[in-house]
């Protein structure tokens, strides 16, 4: 815990490295959703399945840096981070869902006999207001949460606890059919986005783009936010923060800031998600997704904003292999990673390679 | 009560004066503006009673500190040091009693925060400093200046800020770890470091919980300057088990035992108390 965290572990290991590596993998994401467009039987074309998957791992990747923002620099270990994902991905898929309506009503809701919409869903037929919920609902959610939480002093793995029981909740609530979401099936079926066929290539490449530019985008704002004093702050309160409130900062408004913010940029990586993958129901909202994201962080390296984005692609990428090749095994694997890293990688890839460097 | 002559006197500040009444003390009006110092007292504590499931921490205790007075504040284990230090810095609120910063600043009413800011500064016992940050950082963090979420979002150091870390480096003698991160200091420097932090905060009032615990004996000595350089300029209330360091420093001391003031005066009179040296210092 008390590592010096402060400049990124990949900046000390020598910044040249760290940018060409960021630059050509920012180079091949750009690549990939264009080589999609090319014709199918070129030896160069990406498929749909690939080009979807990696699209998949960024949304997660985002989940990971914004859990990295409250984790590794605050010190507030969220196991709920799901919900907030789940949340944004429902909001867009609450608009998807009214564009394959049409004037009618969404499919499952003919299927329960219902009439008309619920309140909530009033407007979701224009994107404009979908994309508002993405950002209000995990955002308004986490500040009313934060604020109660943050008040009455709740921290370490009390506030864990109390972050995995309210994403259970949440998966409990979408489960049932009155809540108006599509009960445990959640929303699949889309058919259009803006009006442009979800499944067309040139829809997907710019799906695919507008999640590099969120992971690029978050990565940036990570990055000013932990160099300003605000970041410096931050890591204070995580080590001290006693100290901190004796030196005359109201750690509040800092935890309440970082964690709204983290729950928005989540909320944002779902309504991407949404779109790409096609489905969403509240398997999301699992306790043990939510969980898996914090091994993501834990494995890349805490408070380093680059290695959750790999321990996101490590953990996913390794998943998706193995669920095809030894499907039985990939829990296994996942456990034996996970004692690997806290056995022998506390501070994560990040720190292995840190120490390679030197 | 026996009256020996002190061997720190200030000037114009006569030891025998005692801390029991309310104007006695203050060795002169001089304070920021803000805080209302009329009568040169910058703390008042007043019949303040502390218990915690029954077991009474502070009973009664009243207690007064002066304008740039330093004042060393000494008792065995438990007799409630750091319990008052803990009501005075809004940590535990007392059960009864009346805590005044200045004549106008309820502290049994404010928040650690706000205390922090209205300008009392405290140090742990074990020495608390932000490990993963530099030691320039840590001061950094406690300098004095609008510390809200919004202004440290765009916080940048002016030249004059810079100086003023320069200045309070090079009287911790910490110039040369500037860029080091404060978890590698050695325990003494910790112990200066936080102590820096209390300066960059520009307290009115610093409260010191064993400040020379873990030191060599040339930094305590060293911390015995600083903190006869600081009083006047600052009020300094300071809790410490070292008799050595005690005798260097205080104009005046106030003995605690079970929660409530045995005895206040100079050391060699409260050393001298007979009630001292049976709870105490004699044994």
């Amino acid at each position: 815990m008390n590592q010096p965290l402060t400049l990124t572990a990949a900046q000390k290991a020598g910044p040249k490295l760290t940018a060409v590596a960021l630059g050509i993998a920012l180079v091949v994401l750009l690549a990939m959703p264009l080589l999609h467009l090319l014709p199918a039987e070129h030896a160069l074309h990406v498929s749909a399945y690939t080009l979807t998957l990696v699209g998949k791992i960024l949304c997660y990747a985002i989940v990971a840096l914004a859990l990295d923002l409250v984790w590794g620099y605050a010190g507030l270990l969220s196991l709920g981070h799901g919900l907030f994902f789940a949340l944004g991905g429902y909001a867009m898929g609450m608009y998807l869902m009214r564009q394959s309506a049409g004037d009618g009503l969404p499919a499952f809701m003919s299927f329960l006999a219902w009439n008309e919409l619920p309140w909530y869903w009033y407007g979701t037929s224009s994107f404009l207001w979908a994309m508002c919920l993405v950002v209000l609902v995990p955002g308004v959610l986490a500040f009313v949460f934060g604020f109660f939480a943050f008040r009455s002093r709740i921290k370490g793995v009390y506030f864990s606890i109390m972050t995995q029981a309210l994403t259970f909740a949440g998966m409990l609530l979408f489960f049932r059919n009155e809540t108006g979401f599509g009960g445990n099936n959640g929303f699949t079926d889309f058919k259009t986005i803006l009006g442009f066929s979800i499944s067309a290539p040139a829809t997907r490449a710019t799906l695919f783009l507008a999640t590099v530019a969120l992971l690029v985008g978050s990565l940036l704002l990570g990055w000013r936010l932990a160099r300003s004093k605000f970041g410096r702050v931050l890591t204070a309160l995580r080590d001290a923060e006693n100290r901190l409130m004796f030196c005359g900062y109201d750690p509040r408004g800092y935890k309440l800031f970082i964690w709204t913010l983290s729950a928005v940029l989540c909320g944002l990586a779902g309504a991407l998600y949404v779109p790409q993958v096609g489905i969403i129901n509240p398997s999301e909202m699992a306790p043990t997704q939510s969980i898996e994201a914090a091994v993501w962080v834990a494995l890349g390296g805490r408070g380093t904003l680059i290695g959750p984005l790999l321990g996101a692609g490590i953990v996913n990428g390794m998943k998706s292999w193995f669920t095809v090749a030894f499907p039985e095994y990939w829990l296994f694997a996942l456990g034996a990673l996970f004692i690997v890293v806290t056995l022998y990688l506390p501070k994560g890839v990040i720190g292995l390679i840190k120490r390679r460097g030197e | 009560m026996k009256t020996v002559p002190c061997s720190a006197v200030i000037d114009g500040f006569d030891p025998t004066g005692g801390g029991l009444t309310r104007d006695a003390i203050g060795l002169g009006r001089v304070a920021e503006k803000g805080l209302d110092v009329r009568h040169g007292t910058i703390l008042s504590l007043e019949d303040i009673n502390v218990s915690f499931d029954g077991f009474k921490a502070l009973t009664d205790l009243s207690l007064y500190i002066g304008v740039g007075e330093l004042r060393c504040i000494i008792g065995p284990n438990g007799a409630g040091k750091t319990t008052m230090m803990d009501v005075i810095t809004g940590k535990t609120r007392p059960t009864s009693g009346s805590a005044w910063f200045g004549e106008t600043l309820d502290l049994t009413r404010m928040s650690e925060v706000d205390i922090a800011q209205a300008g009392i500064g405290r140090k742990f016992q074990k020495p608390t400093v932000f490990e993963a940050l530099s030691v320039f950082e840590n001061l950094e963090l406690a300098q004095k200046t609008d510390k809200s979420v919004w202004a440290s979002l765009r916080a940048k150091l002016n030249g004059e800020q810079k100086d003023r870390i320069d200045e309070v480096l090079e009287t911790i003698r910490l110039g040369q770890s500037r860029h080091r991160p404060a978890g590698l200091l050695s325990h003494g420097q910790k112990q200066f470091l936080e102590i820096g932090m209390l300066l960059m905060q520009s307290p009115q009032l610093l409260l010191l919980d064993e400040p020379v615990a873990g030191m060599t004996d040339a930094e305590t000595e060293f911390t015995a300057e600083l903190f006869k350089s600081l009083a006047r300029k600052h009020s300094l209330m300071v809790v410490e088990h070292d008799m050595g360091f005690v005798e260097t420093i205080a104009d005046h001391v106030t003995v605690l035992h079970q929660g409530q003031v045995l005895a206040e005066g100079s050391l060699q009179q409260v050393q001298a108390d007979e009630r001292v040296i049976e709870v105490y210092l004699g044994r």
